[in-house]
């Protein structure tokens, strides 16, 4: 208890720069699930139309996600060095995955008979995209944004070993100066933002599913 | 430069392996390991009261989520500050342990779930204890899901491993933070982090295949099983 109340302390303390942190943690993942959700989502309707390209990507997407995510952070670091930027490039290579399976699965799992049904009503194709399928597919796709999105926000604590900021930094010098202050104000909101983006999203699927 | 950069590598992979890449890769290889086997120690057991007693189920999953859910960093690091753990091996393996019992877990519930009631309907109706349906039963058809568990467990165990050198265990982890410590612009360093990334990328390969492949051989007396189960109706035709 004791050290809860000086992690407290040292947090709220403005020289920890802990809301800099926060927000650092904050822009990393941000950042890298919008990049992701661009070249994801589009990605997969574009798949999703080709079945056998589909496969091809889905299997070599599933090949590569064998190779350890942190693996690719420090892959990154002999021809980008250091800091935000490569931390940014890992996250968003980390989140493309469940993105692009997702909308794919989403898209195919649309009964033909429902897209036969808004052709028949003369809707063009980017209307039977935004009107029918996207909407139909959502529940899927949130599904894999609360993948994405977990992986991401856990993830980024990791972007500290390569100089990326956010909370990590504090567990990264509370382990170097063994002080347990330090760390706990790194672990607690990093475990907690974890576990409230997966209830949220959670919570954001299930409203979707309910609601189709 | 690109040949210069690999040539590099493969003398750095062969003038320090024994010095420095070979026991960085036998302590990774070793955390995994000892990790995986505590981790199957529980999760067999708690898999199968699980898939027994279905109101346990729900609570224990949420809870290992939970777990799972945390950043590694975070975990390795919450450990030590526990009263009873240290910079180490220990905290290390306990944190490993924790985040592979949930594929472990949930592969062993859903595998002993997926046994067909009418099969083992008809081993009890052989006359089989709750012992031999079990083993002769239960646990071979329930296999290759669990396999499949241990394969998932063990790729995201080689991976979190690489963190355990932050809290002071060792393994190809060391190499990585080296290099990030070092001029990154040196040849040397650079070969020494491409030399761990391709340990640790090699290790997590090198499982899945492996575990691919013990996938597929074990799925193999099921299907010759099923097709004893083909041959059951013809035998019964004969016999009416």
């Amino acid at each position: 208890m004791d050290t809860l109340t000086k992690a407290l302390q040292y947090a709220l303390n403005p020289d920890s720069n802990f809301l800099g942190q926060l927000l650092t943690h904050l822009r990393l993942s941000g950042i890298a699930l919008f990049v992701a959700a661009l070249i994801g989502i589009p990605l997969g309707i574009l798949i999703s139309r080709y079945g056998s390209v589909a496969r091809v990507v889905i299997n070599v997407v599933g090949f590569l996600r064998v190779i350890p995510p942190i693996v690719v952070l420090f892959l990154l670091l002999p021809s980008q060095g250091l800091g935000f930027r490569p931390s940014v490039i890992a996250l968003t290579l980390l989140a493309i995955p469940p993105l692009l399976i997702n909308t794919d699965t989403g898209m195919r799992g649309v009964a033909p008979a429902i897209i036969e049904a808004g052709r028949g009503m003369g809707m063009s194709y980017w209307q039977l995209l935004r009107r029918v399928q996207l909407p139909l597919a959502m529940p899927v796709m949130i599904a894999g944004l609360r993948i994405a999105a977990v992986e991401v926000i856990s993830f980024a604590t990791l972007a500290t070993l390569i100089g990326g900021g956010g909370l990590g930094d504090f567990i990264a010098s509370g382990l170097a100066l063994l002080r347990n202050d330090i760390l706990l104000a790194g672990v607690i909101p990093a475990a907690l933002l974890t576990i409230g983006a997966g209830v949220l999203l959670d919570g954001l699927q299930r409203r979707l599913t309910r609601e189709t | 430069m690109q040949f210069l950069r690999e040539w590099t590598l493969t003398q750095y992979l062969f003038v320090h392996f024994n010095d420095k890449v070979g026991p960085r890769l036998a302590e990774h290889v070793m955390l995994s390991v000892i990790t995986l086997l505590i981790g199957l120690t529980i999760s067999l057991p708690l898999g199968l009261l699980l898939s027994r007693k279905k109101e346990l189920a729900g609570p224990v999953m949420s809870v290992l989520n939970i777990i799972y859910t945390i950043p590694s960093l975070a975990l390795f690091a919450f450990l030590v500050t526990l009263p009873f753990m240290d910079l180490g091996p220990k905290t290390a393996i306990t944190a490993l342990t924790a985040y592979s019992l949930f594929s472990l877990v949930r592969n062993t519930v859903v595998g002993f779930d997926g046994v067909d009631p009418a099969i083992k309907e008809a081993a009890r109706g052989m006359g089989m204890s709750d012992a031999q349906l079990l083993w002769r039963v239960e646990f071979p058809l329930a296999l290759p899901v669990i396999v499949a568990g241990i394969r998932i467990a063990t790729l995201s165990t080689i991976g979190l491993t690489t963190i355990a050198t932050w809290v002071g265990a060792g393994g190809l982890g060391q190499l990585l933070k080296d290099a990030v410590y070092s001029n990154i612009h040196l040849p040397t360093i650079q070969s020494q982090l491409y030399a761990g990334l391709i340990c640790i990328g090699g290790l997590a390969v090198g499982s899945d295949l492996l575990f691919r492949l013990i996938e597929s051989r074990i799925r193999v007396p099921v299907k010759a099983r099923r097709t004893v189960v083909h041959i059951t109706p013809q035998a019964k035709e004969a016999w009416e």
